[in-house]
């Protein structure tokens, strides 16, 4: 056991909790879960920034019609490598982060189950992000056609697109890994006593995240190595000269394509069905269902790949399976969001700041859940298809969905990290300015989007243009808010009142057991598991 | 070239056709969608309160028949063909079917939130099943879903059916212009085609740092920066038209909303639809799927005129493809105003 090696070998130092000395042994080589998440939470929270410069520079364009700042072949790298930035190493590494943070915690755990390869895990961020944001500078510049890299427009592009898919190998061995470590902590180290049917729901998505991960990243890789091959050794998969099919790349694509968006929005279920009962002081309402409906949706969203790919130009069949089973994931989703309200129903709630970013999460991440359903109807979808109906719809489940659950995760189990409380005075504030301004850039993309403006153009008819700058202005508003989660964090860590073990009155679960911050080792000695301190209570009740 | 002319002449009934889209107008276009949605909804009297409650709503934040999109535009438009309604119809039911379900979860949250404080004294019950009420909401949904599906298959199953077309056109896009083929007009080739392509003055203004004005770029009153095209498509109202798309390098998708679908145009595969176009006009759109640097700069203009108007044009485009009639030609040659 490497975790129990190491405690026992950094017995000579004062520290009482062991934690390795200096830069390089305590985060370079960390095999320790609680500093790999936050290595991981760290190199999230960068990417955000570099993901939302990359977002500032499109909407300034767009803020008015005519070119006024980037050419339209930056413009496009810029949307390329926004998606690529955000989905792979912004709301991906940050529920890897959270994992890592409180997995073992949440289940009585030691360490993840394989903490070198967590290190490692880790460790392949950075330089894969390294070769992908390098692309911006090389001669011809980034990826442009599409962080979906449609052949043969992605094909076109210089040496970025060899760049590109070797930071996407990376990546996807990184996921993987981190699955691995993941599935096998969940299944191998949970205490006595922790059964799966009462294990906390973050610590279930996970789960079955992982295992959508497992299931398509090598899709994936699959799909991206066949166009490294189509680009620079002659073979002919996408290449209808050569007989192959471009049109099988999107399917290849989009059956990895379409469980990522699940990958991304899983945990954020777990981390809300986490704080809603905390606060609403009252057990999770429905905690089984919660489990079925998470592994239906998971098993759904293999089937419904296809609806990424409506006007295709597919035979009537397909679009009509591909419909009827998109259309399928709404019940699933909605028991999640009945559960949710249902908890809430009778409780005695209060509204910290992890709450109202849960409850922010659960109306419009619902608003984004109804944009989905209207794009799973076939005949309106030969309307909004390729639009910034789009646009909204996936930004309204990616950022008020994913990025407000790993807010609300970071500002609820903080003080469980640090020790320390942050202001709720500018907690609140942050959630409120965040809520105008990401409700001004995504809300009237929605009008555009059905006024009939497509998606990814640098330019647009005039008509457009008042609901583009309203939306830019809510982009603009939007860019302060790393700042101000930023300024608030690092407040609480240098000048915050001291927190204590619970925390939060309403709060149940293992991590609560342990003081706070978290001592570097934790249940090294696996704990006695009592009703109260399960998440959800006992489920057999 | 100039589309500023609306073929007035020959058009059947009040036309909806405005150069600036007018909110509330075209009262023609709302019975086929009110038909259709009550059909579609409930014939229960709650259905039909639903279904009146929204058409008003819809009536007052959308436009009818549209050629240009609106500045503040809300809504989608219902087009200009029965593809275009069923698009409509399917949006409208589903968006008030999303915004009553909206209403009722929001709204017992905001209840939830104000009622059950702790600040008000609220005391958490414990109970944490309700099975009849997971079995409600698990089965409503299905019944709801089932119900949006119907009309939806039907429509589906319409818009498959390519055949028995009177005029056949091929599409295929180019990095950055489309072209056009006159395959057959009632069963006779034509060997009418060209290419079209961005306006000049668009392209112009367009230029990173051109300092011209977008809202300069005019056709009579239309605003028409980056919805216009050197030579657009003429095409026959009333006529059932098949089109076969195709690309001759990366992936396009032709897109014209009045229409009422997108297909995309991919490189060595022939895709088909069809549109019935009802009545004359200028209708904008542009290629919908990212394919390079000027993906949006590569719209799409279709002239629809009627079939007299049609056949005369079709001609005088033949006589001067002909090379024998290139003497001759000249005069009639440009049927538009």
């Amino acid at each position: 056991m490497a975790t129990h090696a190491a405690g026992h070998h950094a017995d000579h130092h004062d520290d009482h909790d062991h934690k390795p000395q200096g830069f390089w042994n305590r985060w370079v080589f960390t095999t320790n879960h609680k500093d790999i998440g936050t290595l991981y939470l760290v190199f999230a929270f960068i990417m955000f920034c570099i993901g939302g410069a990359m977002s500032g520079v499109i909407r300034a364009e767009l803020m008015k019609p005519g070119l006024q700042l980037v050419e339209p072949y930056f413009f496009n790298q810029m949307t390329t490598v926004h998606a690529l930035v955000m989905i792979f190493g912004g709301v991906m590494p940050a529920f890897v982060g959270l994992g890592n943070w409180m997995i073992p915690l949440q289940i009585g755990a030691p360490d993840m189950a394989l903490p070198r390869m967590n290190n490692w895990s880790f460790w392949i961020m950075p330089f894969a992000f390294t070769v992908l944001l390098c692309t911006l500078f090389l001669p011809g510049g980034a990826p442009a056609g599409g962080w979906t890299l449609y052949p043969p427009l992605s094909l076109q592009g210089g040496s970025s697109v060899a760049f590109a898919i070797f930071a996407i190998h990376m990546m996807g061995i990184s996921s993987i890994m981190g699955a691995i470590n993941i599935i096998a902590t969940i299944l191998n180290m949970r205490a006595p006593g922790m059964d799966l049917l009462k294990m906390p729901l973050f610590v279930w998505t996970w789960l079955i995240t992982a295992f959508l991960l497992i299931a398509v990243m090598p899709v994936l890789a699959g799909a991206v190595t066949m166009l490294l091959t189509d680009k620079f050794f002659h073979t002919s998969f996408f290449d209808a000269a050569g007989g192959g099919d471009p049109v099988m790349f999107q399917h290849i694509f989009w059956f990895f394509g379409h469980p990522e968006v699940y990958i991304m929005i899983l945990p954020a279920f777990g981390v809300v069905s986490e704080i809603i009962p905390t606060f609403a002081r009252k057990p999770l309402f429905g905690y089984q269902a919660m489990v079925y409906a998470t592994a239906s949706i998971a098993f759904l969203s293999f089937i419904v790949w296809a609806h990424h790919m409506f006007v295709v130009g597919m035979p009537l069949g397909g679009e009509l399976f591909f419909m009827y089973a998109t259309m399928m994931i709404a019940v699933p989703t909605g028991v999640k969001v009945f559960n949710w309200v249902s908890t809430m129903w009778k409780g005695s709630m209060t509204f910290e700041t992890p709450m109202l970013w849960a409850i922010g999460f659960v109306i419009l991440f619902t608003i984004g859940g109804f944009s989905g359903l209207m794009l799973a109807i076939v005949p309106a979808d030969f309307q909004y298809h390729d639009t910034y109906f789009v646009v909204a719809h996936f930004h309204y489940v990616l950022v008020t969905g994913a990025l407000f659950s790993i807010i609300a995760a970071v500002y609820y189990w903080w003080p469980k990290w640090t020790g320390k409380m942050y202001s709720e005075k500018w907690g609140k504030f942050h959630f409120w300015w965040t809520i105008v301004f990401v409700n001004l850039l995504f809300f009237p993309q929605h009008f555009l989007g059905l006024a009939g403006m497509p998606r990814r153009i640098p330019d647009y008819n005039v008509a457009f243009a008042d609901w583009n700058m309203v939306s830019s202005i809510g982009a603009f508003g939007m860019l302060c808010t790393p700042v101000f989660m930023f300024l608030i964090l690092w407040h609480s860590k240098k000048h915050g009142a001291t927190a204590t073990q619970q925390v939060w009155e309403g709060a149940h679960g293992l991590e609560w057991t342990v003081p706070s911050p978290a001592p570097h080792h934790t249940f090294t000695e696996p704990p006695l598991i009592r009703a109260q301190d399960l998440a959800h209570g006992d489920p057999t009740h | 070239m100039a589309f500023g002319a609306w073929p007035d002449a020959g058009s059947t009934g009040p036309q909806t056709v405005a150069s600036r889209p007018v909110c509330g107008g075209g009262p023609n276009d709302w019975d086929g969608f009110r038909v259709m949605a009550m059909k579609s909804l409930a014939t229960t009297r709650t259905g039909r309160a639903v279904s009146a409650a929204l058409l008003t709503l819809a009536v007052n934040i959308s436009c009818a028949a549209s050629t240009l999109p609106a500045r503040w535009q809300l809504n989608m438009t219902p087009g200009v063909t029965q593809t275009a309604r069923n698009a409509y119809t399917a949006h409208m039911i589903v968006l008030w079917v999303c915004v009553i379900i909206g209403i009722i979860v929001f709204g017992a949250m905001a209840y939830a939130m104000f009622k059950f404080r702790k600040s008000k004294g609220a005391v958490a019950a414990q109970w944490s099943h309700n099975t009849k009420a997971e079995v409600i909401w698990t089965v409503i949904p299905i019944l709801i879903l089932v119900a949006c599906a119907w009309p939806a298959t039907g429509m589906l199953i319409k818009q498959a059916d390519t055949s028995n077309a009177t005029l056949t056109i091929k599409v295929t896009g180019y990095q950055w212009k489309w072209r056009y083929e006159y395959l057959d007009y009632e069963g006779k080739p034509t060997g009418v085609g060209f290419m079209s392509k961005l306006d000049s003055e668009s392209d112009k203004t367009r230029q990173l740092k051109s300092g011209l004005d977008p809202h300069a770029v005019k056709v009579g009153n239309d605003a028409t920066y980056l919805l216009n095209v050197d030579k657009p498509l003429v095409l026959p109202t009333g006529a059932k038209i098949r089109f076969v798309i195709t690309s001759d390098d990366v992936i396009h998708s032709w897109w014209v909303p009045a229409l009422g679908w997108k297909v995309d145009a991919n490189p060595n595969i022939i895709n088909d639809a069809w549109t019935l176009i009802e009545q004359p006009g200028t209708y904008r759109g542009q290629c919908a799927e990212l394919c390079g640097q000027d993906h949006g700069f590569m719209p799409i203009v279709v002239e629809a005129k009627p079939k007299a108007e049609f056949d005369q044009w079709l001609a005088a485009q033949q006589a001067a493809a002909a090379p024998a009639a290139a003497t001759a030609a000249p005069a009639p040659a440009a049927p538009q105003g």
